[in-house]
């Protein structure tokens, strides 16, 4: 009979039940949905680094190309695959911030600095880039 | 007076059944007792036959993990009031071959457990004479709550990877292996990651973080391994920037 299912090291055993794992298991749990999406969702944050790259390109090649990409951009087909992305890369940015006080300890003297903090840390930093990022957009 | 829940256990007995069935049985219950207790109730005066595992009945031998109502539990801590007024449902933990109603083979665990070498490894001993190995409790602190795994594998059970990819290491293999990393007085650290830095080492890891939810001792395994990966990233890159030797 074909084995479907090896269990790692898990030496074949006539008697032992193997389960198939279900092709649906990520509706199991909403964390496992949320896992899922976030892996699927990496196509859409390529897509926003291509976009940025391209914008670059059409910023050096000069004024009318980038008036062109402005148009281009402006097509509710490219819109709406910038709206569906800009959700997804904020959602990549909450859950990678949440993951960061379990990947970093920081320690300040002796003491461990709290969990917390450390996300809290990454969230004012986050403002304070976009603070910047506004100041030019916008001073300009 | 003690009011009643049913139980709806999975079975499995090889010598006459390919598949797992249900078997209900109901039993009473107070407020105090565990889904374990229920068990016991059923081997005890119900079906003799059911096989199951558990000893310590208090959290510290991590021999009674099943999935409950499909959640990876441990059956002496989760209790039967919390579940009414039922039925509940009794499997064994996901992700591990059955051996015969709620036991599963752990076996695989224990063998990549080995290859991290989950132990204090020293390149020299010093002599007896000179005394024991002392440690500040900040010291002690590193890496405490690592050491409070239990071998229970519900994080295995709640993890998709490994049921997926079952030569991925596993959350509490890597948790173990922190343990000792985060021991000053252990030198083990390098022959370790040339195990947790293969594919299936914690870059099978993805990060869905069931592991450390489910896990009754808060051992935080997720968290390990993000840090495990951080230390891995740094390495490699003092490896490509300074290379020893060179
Ligand atoms: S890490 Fe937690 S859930 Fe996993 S085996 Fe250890 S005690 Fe159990
Ligand atoms: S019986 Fe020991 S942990 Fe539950």
């Amino acid at each position: 009979m074909e084995q479907t299912h090896t269990y790692g090291d898990t030496p074949y055993h006539p008697r032992w039940l193997r389960r198939r794992v279900s092709t649906y298991w990520w509706l199991w749990k909403p964390a496992y949905l949320r896992f899922i999406l976030r892996e699927g969702s990496c196509m859409f944050v390529g897509w926003f680094t291509v976009y940025l790259l391209l914008l670059l390109a059409a910023l050096l090649e000069g004024p009318l190309a980038y008036e062109l990409f402005l148009a281009w951009s402006a097509t509710p087909a490219v819109l709406i695959v910038n709206v569906v992305t800009l959700g997804f890369v904020v959602f990549h940015a909450i859950t990678f911030f949440q993951a960061a006080p379990q990947a970093m300890v920081v320690r300040l003297g002796r003491a461990r600095v709290a969990p917390q903090t450390v996300l809290l840390g990454h969230y004012a930093g986050w403002v304070v880039v976009s603070a910047v990022v506004a100041f030019f957009l916008l001073g300009a | 007076m003690a009011q009643r829940i049913r139980l709806q256990i999975a079975r499995y007995r090889p010598e006459q059944e390919s598949e797992a069935t249900f078997d209900e049985y109901e039993v009473p219950y107070t407020k105090e007792m565990a889904v374990l207790d229920g068990l016991n109730f059923v081997k005890d005066r119900l079906d003799g036959t059911l096989a199951y595992r558990w000893s310590c009945r208090m959290g510290i031998c991590g021999s009674c993990g099943m999935t409950v109502n499909g959640e990876p539990k441990l059956t002496c801590a989760t209790f039967l009031g919390d579940y009414a007024p039922g039925p509940l449902r009794v499997e064994p933990l996901r992700n591990f071959p059955v051996i015969r109603d709620l036991i599963v083979d752990i076996g695989d665990f224990m063998r990549k457990l080995v290859r991290v070498k989950p132990w204090i490894v020293r390149s020299a001993e010093k002599p007896i004479a000179g005394g024991e190995y002392l440690q500040t409790p900040e010291q002690l602190e590193e890496y405490k709550p690592f050491s409070m795994c239990i071998n229970c594998m519900l994080c295995y059970s709640a993890c998709p990877i490994y049921g997926l990819d079952p030569k991925f290491i596993g959350p509490a293999a890597i948790a173990l292996a922190q343990r000792y990393n985060l021991d000053n007085r252990d030198e083990g650290s390098a022959d370790r990651m040339e195990v947790l830095s293969e594919h299936e080492g914690i870059w099978g890891c993805t990060f869905v973080g069931e592991c450390t939810k489910v896990c009754p001792k808060h051992v935080d395994p997720a968290g390990a391994i993000q840090r495990y990966k951080l230390t891995a990233a740094i390495d490699s890159m003092k490896a490509f920037f300074a290379p020893r030797g060179a």
